[in-house]
């Protein structure tokens, strides 16, 4: 297998290969992607869950329980007994350091990655 | 490929009569078979055993594998054209999966697609400047086409799940190495092919 068999257009070829590859990696292996949601309650940590399972988990509050889902690499609170429903409406969260906050019943859902970035409610 | 339709008139004398009708027509539908059938088959033939060949080498991971067959793809898009390519292509998938019996599996669900990606990739990369890009660009590109067909199906079909997403940096990496040396295999074999042929002066392009 020789090297004349490559011309010009083929190195070029290959280096967009090379670089769609390197690419992906880095988009797709760079820890972006949530791994895991932390639910608090009351301000302390009630569960960490992996995102890797679909599942329902019941978070007791003051006001009730509030229901969160994880399925698909994605969670959500897909029920809260708080007055305005703006954490239920927020839909899914997928990326790090999203988070969904239901103040009423003083529970939240936020999802970490690998390494652990600044957001905008902590930095 | 023709279709001859040979002896299938009816003889219909004495319309009246219908003693007639009870003689069977000889009725045959021949399918003449042209040379270039014969050749499609042949090469057809010869990128199943790359398949055959290619289930014998066990994979790290499955759905990572060399591709073999499509070297057979590739020389015969660069001598004969698309249309023959595409013959190829397309019945080795299809005689493949009656052959290994995964004929409307998911299996063979993922390498039509991954073919039929990968011919409409390279209807177009046929049409690149052949004095700068060779089978190995062809290869390359058809390879990046293949795996994007076949998690298109995964992902749509099979695993909707975003956690695929992980393993595409793998496929790619896959798809970049064993494109390349399937196109530098295909472009060694023209070469070897050529300089025999020199002689007879038969030159196909």
């Amino acid at each position: 297998m020789g090297l004349q068999h490559i011309r010009i257009g083929d190195w070029l070829t290959l280096m967009l290969g090379s670089v769609c590859v390197v690419l992906l990696i880095l988009k797709l292996w760079s820890g972006e992607l949530a791994d895991k949601a932390v639910i608090r309650s009351g301000g302390k940590v009630f569960r960490e869950v992996s995102l890797a399972r679909n599942q329902k988990i019941e978070v007791p509050g003051p006001l009730g329980i509030s229901v969160i889902a994880v399925e698909n690499r994605k969670a959500r609170i897909a029920s809260d007994p708080g007055p305005r429903q703006y954490c239920v409406r927020q839909g899914w969260l997928q990326q790090a350091g999203e988070i969904a906050l239901c103040l009423p019943n003083q529970v939240s859902v936020e999802l970490v990655g690998s390494h652990k970035r600044y957001d905008s409610l902590n930095y | 490929m023709r279709i001859e339709n040979s002896g299938s008139e009816v003889e219909d004398r004495g319309s009246s009569s219908g003693l007639t009708s009870l003689h069977a027509p000889r009725s045959s539908l021949l399918l003449k078979a042209t040379a270039e059938d014969h050749h499609v088959a042949r090469m057809a033939a010869v990128a199943l055993g790359l398949t055959l060949l290619e289930g014998a080498i066990p994979s790290p991971l499955p759905g990572v594998k060399p591709g073999l067959a499509n070297i057979v793809t590739l020389i015969v898009l660069a001598r004969y054209g698309w249309r023959t390519a595409a013959w190829v292509s397309l019945l080795r998938v299809f005689a493949g999966s009656l052959l290994f019996g995964n004929f409307l599996t998911p299996g063979f669900f993922l390498s039509l697609s991954g073919a039929l990606l990968s011919l409409l990739v390279l209807a177009l990369a046929q049409h690149l400047p052949a004095r700068w890009f060779g089978p190995v660009s062809h290869s390359i590109y058809a390879a990046f086409a293949h795996i994007a067909g076949q998690m298109a199906v995964v992902y749509l079909w099979l695993i909707p799940h975003a956690g695929i997403a992980y393993l595409i940096p793998i496929f790619a990496a896959a798809a970049l190495v064993f494109g390349t040396v399937n196109g530098l295999l295909a472009a060694r074999f023209m070469d070897n092919a050529e300089s025999e042929n020199n002689s007879a002066s038969e030159k196909h392009t």
